[in-house]
């Protein structure tokens, strides 16, 4: 093994001013950004883990799934049990799944933007093609302000579901539902928030003077966090909206 | 001086690096850094202590007025927060951020600015949570704040305020380290340093990374839920709105019981540094030390609830986490099995560094073999909050964690400041820290045992508790001699101490192929390693260039002159988290009844912070 220390590279040639190669051979900020993940999957599973320890615990309403009359605090399947409640007294499910289907579409497909405009910048140095389509495929631009409003409209739906969520008797302190379901997927709105930011940085650069190739990690590291607060939303969706 | 084999080698590495506060203020060296968190632990150190004092001198006798119970409230709050968040866990960060480039062969961490932002949040956290004792309105919630007894229905005051958003920036501090030395680790290993041949102090530092990202985030949702109730008014810890009682109980050992060994295993790590080197033996079963910590690591997430056998959850829940308790106990008895036959049959040299290394093997065991006890839950219910209880973590805590420090702070010592400490100060530190934390924490066995709870801040005579009480109490004060002698040391040493040498304990591991002080670039070249042991079984000139190839005129080459390209000192990572810092303190003018001054101070701190962080990508890090 000595003469391995003798013609190694590092020992023998010696350009100190150049930085080692990585031990795994990935960009630092790669293998950061994944420590990074590990360590958000652990705050949204304390977010959910929250949630569902707390459903069903409300004294009182509304609740995500049920009616609910506020003079005699019963909770029905559906209007017609609550029988003689009183229209001003009666609050209904809070859940609104086919608008929240339409919102997760949206940010399902500003993964496929963000899948784009990755591969957009990746083969930036390729010549262009002479299809229209294939020409738009090739412009990271597109595909990253396609990203950023659909990121922008999913934030839209989840400001649009939060006022009406308010006028209709919910809000962060009304009960264990409100103040559990509001921080939990307040905090996932703010990720969406963040990546937006993010997204838009990454524009304000590609104008300013294009993003090559050599930028295609700066890229890559956005859409790795893109698609993990997407993968969480797939989460919360299923686990809050959906399963009843 | 006799028990020092090696010969001084080496030049003394003159520091060609600036001095002056600004240099400290925008150092990103990771030197430098790890010179930062050593001092201002230590300054902690003495306040927690004199907190600790304090708390002992009231219990010294039945029926003390020192303090009132409310002060007291504080001052037992405050020395366990302290001595968690603001000592052990900052000591280790020191040893992670001097060690883990050197031990592995690379020039800095992977991102040397976030590694001054992790200091200077940790630094002004600890401060938000430490300075309010002076006004008298210090967290008084005990150290793991109970909700719902932290919530504002309970505790009206600023108290728990300080303590809950200290916590969150003391937290982004630990997260952000954390993904740094991940990164170090796992990406800037010199050629050759497989896994497998890694130093086992950055071993166990990279499992104790593992643990703060893995186990932060359910104290950050547990404080968020908490920080809700008390400036926004959410319900997450309000029983009259049906919420669950044991939520935070739940949440906060989720993060708890891993936290207990992001404390102890970097300690393990530096013991296993200081053992075989004064043993000269490769330490026993290395890659079994490396398993057991991974292990321990791994159950670390699964024995939370052994902290709450008494709230009542059932025997399926007491038996499993019973169970899992008793698991972790063959991990950590391997370690401590492998330590000793270390030392079994080796060439010991009793240094002080070596003293602490082996009181740490005794001591720990017999913190380790009471926490056996309270594994069972019916014998844990009758020792739970009791001083058994706190016999037995000061033991683990104390013994272990803090004796396993200071043998790494008279290791590595020489090799950051490039002087010895004094050996014959040394053992006198050792002998009164010895005796003085025994006689402190062994009669509290007894005094539990005789059902004196934790605590109460005054007792009635007559229940056969004063005499293990004046005990503790006149072990307490030895130990602020023992601390005494120690600082003397530590500033002596360090203005006129021998000069040290490369490698004064004839050790084996990479770093100490470096001059003392390191130079600022580490490694003139990056080393490649063949061994475990480099120094032990590889020639120098395979490690580090020759003396008249580094060094010019008698003094070290500097970066410049050897042509290797250093990060810039920036103030940056000073100010962002400064900007971070009052932009959550922002939220006590909530409190205080004054949302506009609220909103001004967060909205400007955060603008602040974006445009400080827009300014700190935008700018070349070399």
């Amino acid at each position: 093994m000595a003469s391995v220390a003798k013609t190694d590279p590092h020992h023998a040639g010696d350009a100190p001013h150049a930085h080692p190669p990585t031990s795994t051979g990935l960009n630092h900020r790669k293998i950061a950004v994944w420590a990074f993940i590990g360590s958000e999957c652990m705050l949204f599973v304390s977010l959910i883990s929250t949630y569902l320890i707390y459903k069903g615990k409300s004294l009182a309403g509304p609740y995500p799934h049920e009616w609910w009359c506020r003079a005699t605090n019963t909770i029905a399947k559906s209007a017609a049990e609550l029988g003689q409640c009183a229209p001003a007294e009666t609050f209904k499910p809070i859940l609104n799944i086919p608008v929240t289907s339409a919102s997760t579409f949206v940010l399902l497909m500003s993964s496929l933007a963000m899948v784009l405009a990755l591969a957009a910048v990746e083969n930036a140095d390729l010549p262009m093609p002479s299809g229209a389509w294939d020409r738009i495929l090739r412009s990271s631009k597109t595909w990253l302000w396609m990203t950023a409003i659909l990121g922008t409209t999913f934030l839209g739906f989840q400001a649009y579901e939060f006022t009406s969520f308010v006028h209709e008797g919910l809000t962060i302190r009304t009960n264990l539902f409100g103040s559990s379901f509001f921080t939990l997927t307040g905090f996932h709105g703010a990720h969406v928030t963040v990546g937006v930011l993010w997204l838009l940085a990454l524009l304000g650069i590609d104008y300013k003077r294009g993003l090559k190739p050599a930028d295609a990690l700066n890229v890559d590291i956005a859409a790795l966090y893109w698609h993990f607060v997407d993968v969480v939303w797939i989460a919360i969706f299923t686990l809050i909206y959906l399963i009843q | 001086m006799a028990t020092m084999a090696a010969p001084v080698s080496g030049v003394h590495a003159e520091s060609s690096s600036p001095s002056g506060i600004w240099s400290w203020l925008t150092t990103v060296d990771h030197k430098r850094i790890g010179i930062l968190y050593l001092v201002s632990a230590m300054f902690f150190f003495v306040w927690g202590g004199l907190e600790a004092l304090v708390i002992r001198l009231q219990l010294a006798g039945p029926n003390m007025g020192l303090v009132s119970a409310d002060m007291y409230n504080q001052l037992f709050t405050m020395h366990g927060t302290t001595m968690v968040f603001l000592v052990v866990m900052p000591l280790s960060s020191a040893f992670f951020n001097f060690l883990i480039p050197l031990q592995i062969g690379a020039r800095d961490v992977a991102f040397p600015r976030l590694n001054a932002f992790s200091y200077w949040v940790f630094l002004f956290g600890g401060l938000v949570i430490t300075l309010p004792i002076l006004f008298g309105l210090a967290p008084n919630g005990g150290w793991f704040g109970y909700a719902p007894l932290t919530t504002k229905a309970y505790a009206t005051g600023y108290n728990i305020d300080y303590w809950v958003l200290g916590l969150q920036i003391l937290g982004v501090a630990s997260l952000a380290a954390a993904f740094n030395f991940i990164t170090t680790i796992i990406n800037m290993r010199a050629p050759g340093m497989h896994l497998m041949r890694m130093p086992i102090f950055t071993w166990m530092s990279f499992v104790v990374q593992f643990l703060v990202i893995l186990a932060f985030p359910a104290i950050t949702v547990a404080l968020v839920f908490l920080m809700f109730d008390r400036f926004f008014g959410t319900n997450f810890y309000t029983i009259a709105a049906g919420a669950d009682p044991l939520l935070w109980q739940h949440l906060f050992w989720i993060f708890g019981h891993p936290e207990v060994y992001i404390l102890i295993l970097p300690a393990f790590g530096l013991v296993s540094e200081v053992l075989p080197t004064f043993s000269k033996k490769p330490l026993f079963g290395y890659p079994v030390m490396v398993y057991s910590g991974m292990l321990i690591g791994f159950l670390g997430f699964g024995v939370w609830a052994h902290h709450m056998f008494s709230v009542g959850m059932g025997p399926v829940a007491d038996s499993v986490f019973s169970l899992t308790t008793m698991l972790i106990a063959i991990p950590t008895g391997v370690k401590i099995l492998n330590w000793i036959s270390t030392m079994w049959g080796g060439n010991i040299r009793f240094t002080t560094s070596m003293l602490f290394g082996i009181a740490l093997v005794g001591l720990f065991t017999i913190g380790g073999i009471s926490g056996i006890m309270h594994s069972s839950a019916p014998a844990d219910l009758q020792q739970t909050d009791s001083y058994f209880v706190v016999a037995h973590f000061h033991y683990v805590l104390f013994g272990g964690a803090v004796f396993g420090i200071m043998a790494g702070i008279y290791y590595y010592f020489p090799k950051m400041t490039g002087r010895m400490l004094d050996e014959t100060l040394g053992k006198i530190h050792f002998w009164t820290f010895f005796i003085a934390m025994n006689l402190t924490f062994f009669p509290m066995h007894f005094a539990g045992l005789y059902g004196m709870p934790r605590r109460i801040y005054t007792y009635d005579a007559g229940q056969g508790w004063e005499l293990f009480n004046k005990l503790s109490t006149a072990g307490v004060i030895l130990q602020g001699v023992g601390m005494l002698v120690f600082l003397y040391n530590f500033i002596k040493s360090w203005r006129s101490g021998p000069v040290a040498g490369n490698n004064p304990w004839g050790a084996p591991t990479l770093e100490w192929a470096l001059p003392s002080p390191v130079p600022d670039y580490n490694f003139a070249h990056i080393p490649t390693i063949t061994s475990r042991y480099p120094l032990w079984d590889q020639k120098a000139d395979e490690l580090v260039k020759s003396e008249a190839e580094t060094t010019v005129g008698g003094r070290l080459k500097t970066a410049k002159e050897l042509g290797i390209p250093m990060p810039f000192p920036t103030i940056r990572p000073l100010i962002a988290a400064l900007l971070m810092s009052t932009m959550l303190c922002s939220v006590l003018f909530i409190h205080a009844g004054n949302l506009p001054l609220a909103m001004t101070i967060g909205i400007g701190s955060f603008l602040g912070l974006a445009f400080t962080l827009v300014s700190w990508l935008t700018s070349p890090l070399e």
